[in-house]
């Protein structure tokens, strides 16, 4: 039984369940030896839900906030210790009969992962990668071999089958991989993919053109992005709406602009004051600065400066 | 940094290795269908004959043609290291891999019997078999033995690479586009263990031969059959070495001796070649 | 405080050598902090290099001199020295903190011996015990606590280690400190703090501090002038708060414009294309390729090094 993920103009059954559901969803590990009965949640109780419409949805947090065993939860790759996962309505978690099948999955979720030259094999030419996914999704035609569809993903990211063709890994920068691994996520028209820190080991000057590749494959092709981020800037820029993690739990949510003007944690107060802007320093160091100079001129610590408003 | 000078030593020696393995190769397997006379036969020749163009290593006590019979014994050691070889490398790969890739009960199992029969030394039991066979182990036997003894070096080695593996991102990369566990496998995790299963074949060989050559040195093999090791045997049964008859011992033990050599430095120089190549 | 006239640096045999730096002008001034920014490839890391004097692990000077003047503010003495001789300077005129920290501490030795063995003859003095005390009151500066001493490197979180890199780096009081991606892999929180050490020990000691980063906003933050690197060269040089806001090259100026900023919801866009092999550079200026600007005279001829503005360069044949 096939289902049909529409872009949204097509109306559809599934229009109205959201695209992702999580209640409470719980990940233990044991810490310590084998005979320690001592456990850290590494997700703790997160509940989030994504309406049907196209949008970016950001998950910010440093490292072990949880942040990246939420987003291996979503695809699979780890198994919840408890709570549920629901794709459009669907558990992913639970009794093993009532979940979505291996196949089925793999069609409406799919990953582009960080590191751009650990996500192909040293020794398989890239668009092997790419026509397999057509071929093995059942995404091709049977006549066309898959072809056309990967050019035309290819295509969305700016890039062609010519330029692919036979080639390895160690032919291709890091952004160009990263092209590719989104290319890849495309062909089987899913409708979510979820992009675990996809920008972080790529050059800041080609990060932009990555990230802006996400929001233009959201207004065309109708896809949602669950974007794992540490960067705030990066999430603010891009994002729909914005979920902040530490410890485990989501701290902050809703949209960028709200969490801006109305944090409503300490600790999103000083991720926020922490990022290195351009355009305004530091409180701080205008205050070592000023003390540095009270100190050459012989008249002691200089008085707290107010903080700027 | 570059590393300029491996990959000169690197192919100087797998040159060097190749060329040797290859003056073995035809001196065991191709020139003994050329031998005039069944070299194992007794007093064809005259006896105790030195070096000549008639008897290029001269003759044994027994009247043998040392160079026939080396030929001989080199086919029946190859043969048999290969052999023992091929199977060990191949029931070792499959199981490390099954065992490194698919983890749980399956790991457990495999992993029980691998470290197990690593424990087992086995010339010792080897020697058991012997005793219980009546003091002579035919060839086929102690294949048999050899691969259940050695399947557990690759085994092992070929498990730790599948589960380091199994962490690798394209992996699940892999996996998201369509492919099934057994694809996985074969494509995507085989290409990164086949050097190391080419290395524990070749390694593997020279266990194989050294292990019959210990158990015939000591009479515990087919003394009837030609091996390196019966050929020692025969020539200490007849003791060549005080009556300085150098050559009948002499010829076997420099043979395997170069032998373990040219699979050295094919070996070595494989690792050399790929160790530049991922620096280079 | 240190000069680089002309300097050629990189890895290789003179028939295959890759220039990492090729042909760099630049100086370190005394009492300042200065940062070397640029992306992968660039060269950033073997301009610290050089700068350090490190020609261990292959690197070779091709061309031109460092040379180093650092005066000692107590005793009034002036030590000189090029670049090769600055290994002798190490833990003592000059000092390093680098990137990795759980790859530069030793795994199976306390952190207290490792500090100690650091540390030069000058500084071990007196007892140990006094040694120890003076530690633990210079780490108590920084906010660390005495147990640090006696933990082993896994023992501590990462920002933690690297915190302690920097105090074992400013304990002997050095003229120069170079930080190497100090803070990359580090969250935000983390990277904050040990920014903020640096600052307070850079105006306290009032010698110099080198930083390199690939992240222009800690570029921003804390240095007070900035060197960007592209392609084996220096681009622009000037002070941090100009160079940011009226750039005097086209990469810089592409740079800046790529960095999203928390509040503002305009279009970024990143650059096309990649930088040029350091193995076999173009003629011309290696910008003229994806330089928006670029024209016939850029390809043919590398532009050089020189002031548009007071204290401010460019290599670019038109800003």
């Amino acid at each position: 039984m096939t289902q049909d993920f529409p872009t949204p103009q097509k109306p559809s059954a599934s229009q109205g369940l959201p695209v992702l559901e999580i209640n409470a969803l719980r990940k233990l590990y044991r810490a310590g030896g084998m005979f320690s009965g001592k456990q850290i949640a590494a997700v703790d109780g997160v509940s989030l839900t994504l309406s049907p419409q196209p949008q970016v949805f950001s998950i910010v947090g440093e490292s072990g906030s949880g942040k990246t065993t939420l987003a291996r939860m979503i695809l699979r790759l780890v198994e919840p210790t408890s709570g549920e996962i629901r794709l459009g309505g669907r558990p992913l978690t639970g009794r093993h009969r009532d979940r979505i099948d291996d196949f089925e999955f793999r069609r409406l979720v799919q990953p582009i992962f960080q590191n751009p030259f650990e996500a192909f094999s040293a020794y398989l030419p890239l668009d092997s990668y790419l026509i397999n996914t057509a071929k093995n999704l059942k995404v091709a035609e049977k006549t066309t071999d898959g072809a056309d569809v990967v050019e035309d993903a290819l295509r969305s990211v700016g890039l062609s089958f010519d330029r692919v063709r036979g080639k390895f890994i160690r032919q291709f920068s890091g952004g160009e991989l990263q092209r590719i691994s989104i290319a890849r996520a495309l062909i089987p028209n899913p409708r979510l993919i979820v992009a675990d820190e996809p920008v972080s080991m790529v050059d800041a000057s080609l990060r932009m053109n990555i990230v802006n590749l996400f929001k233009t494959i959201k207004e065309e092709k109708g896809v949602s992005f669950v974007y794992i981020t540490h960067d705030l800037s990066t999430a603010y820029y891009l994002s729909d709406s914005v979920v902040i993690m530490n410890k485990g739990k989501i701290v902050d949510a809703g949209a960028p602009q709200d969490i801006l003007a109305n944090p409503r944690e300490a600790y999103t107060r000083e991720l926020m004051g922490a990022i290195p802007r351009l355009g305004e320093r530091w409180t701080e160091i205008e205050q070592i600065k000023a003390d540095a100079l009270a100190r050459d001129a012989g008249v002691g610590e200089a008085q707290p400066l107010r903080a700027r408003a | 940094m570059r590393a300029f000078k491996l990959p000169k030593i690197g192919s100087f020696r797998l040159g060097l290795g190749l060329s040797l393995l290859l003056i073995f190769v035809i001196l065991g397997l191709i020139l003994p269908w050329f031998a005039p006379v069944n070299p194992l036969t007794w007093y064809k020749s005259p006896r105790n004959q030195g070096p000549s163009l008639h008897h290029l290593l001269g003759t044994t006590n027994l009247g043998q043609d040392i160079f026939w019979l080396l030929t001989w014994a080199l086919q029946n050691s190859l043969i048999l290291g290969l052999t023992v070889a091929f199977f060990s490398t191949l029931i070792g790969v499959f199981a490390g891999l099954a065992a490194g890739y698919s983890g749980g009960w399956l790991d457990r199992i495999l992993s029980f019997f691998m470290d197990a029969l690593l424990c087992i030394p086995s010339l010792p039991i080897l020697i058991l078999l012997a005793a219980l066979f009546g003091g002579q182990l035919s060839l086929p036997v102690v294949g048999v033995a050899l691969v259940l003894f050695n399947w557990p070096y690759p085994g092992r080695q070929v498990r730790a690479v599948a589960l380091t593996m199994r962490e690798r991102e394209f992996i699940n990369v892999a996996w998201f586009s369509g492919e099934s566990r057994l694809k996985i496998l074969g494509r995507h995790i085989f290409p990164y263990i086949a050097g190391w299963s080419a290395a524990n074949f070749i390694n593997t060989v020279l266990v194989g031969i050294a292990t019959e050559t210990s158990l015939a040195v000591i009479g515990l093999s087919s003394a009837q059959q030609a091996t390196i090791g019966t050929m020692i045997y025969w020539a200490l049964k007849y003791q060549a070495l005080l009556a300085q008859r150098y050559l009948w011992v002499g010829a076997p033990v420099l043979a395997i001796v170069l032998m373990f050599i040219s699979l050295f430095l094919i070996s070595s120089g494989l690792a050399i070649r790929s160790a530049a190549r991922r620096i280079g | 405080m240190i000069e680089l006239k002309n300097v050629r640096a990189g890895y290789g045999t003179p028939e295959a050598f890759v220039a990492a730096v090729d042909d760099v002008t630049l100086t370190v001034h005394d009492n300042e902090i200065l940062g070397i920014a640029g992306e992968s490839g660039c060269g950033k890391s073997t301009l610290m290099r050089t700068l350090y004097g490190d020609f261990s692990g292959g690197l070779k000077m091709a061309g031109g001199k460092v040379t180093g003047n650092f005066t000692d503010p107590d005793s009034g003495r002036t030590t000189t020295s090029e670049a090769a001789g600055f290994q002798d300077l190490w833990w003592d005129v000059m000092s390093y903190v680098p990137q990795g920290s759980m790859s530069v501490l030793n795994p199976i030795m306390k952190v207290e011996k490792q500090i100690v063995d650091a540390l030069p003859k000058r500084e071990k003095k007196g007892s140990k015990a006094d040694l120890r005390q003076r530690i633990v009151e210079f780490l108590a500066g920084f906010g660390l606590p005495e147990t640090v001493l006696d933990s082993y490197p896994h023992q501590l979180s990462g920002g933690m280690r690297q915190r302690v890199l920097v105090a074992i780096a400013a304990f002997v009081r050095p003229r120069l400190i170079l930080a190497d991606e100090p803070t990359t892999a580090l969250d935000v929180v983390v990277q904050k703090r040990i920014l903020l050490m640096l600052v307070e020990i850079q105006r306290r000691l009032k010698n110099t501090l080198v930083l390199v980063s690939h992240d222009l906003g800690v570029h921003y933050q804390i240095t007070d002038r900035i060197a960007i690197a592209y392609a084996g060269k220096i681009v622009e040089v000037g002070p941090t708060a100009e160079v940011f806001e009226s750039p005097r090259h086209p990469y810089t100026e592409a740079l800046i414009g790529a960095l999203p900023r928390v509040g503002q919801k305009g279009e970024r866009v990143g650059l096309e294309g990649r930088p040029p092999s350091l193995a076999s550079p173009p003629d011309g200026c290696r910008f003229a390729a994806r330089c928006p600007e670029a024209q016939a005279i850029c390809r043919q001829s590398s532009p050089p090094l020189t002031d548009k503005a007071p204290n401010h360069a460019s290599a670019c044949h038109f800003r």
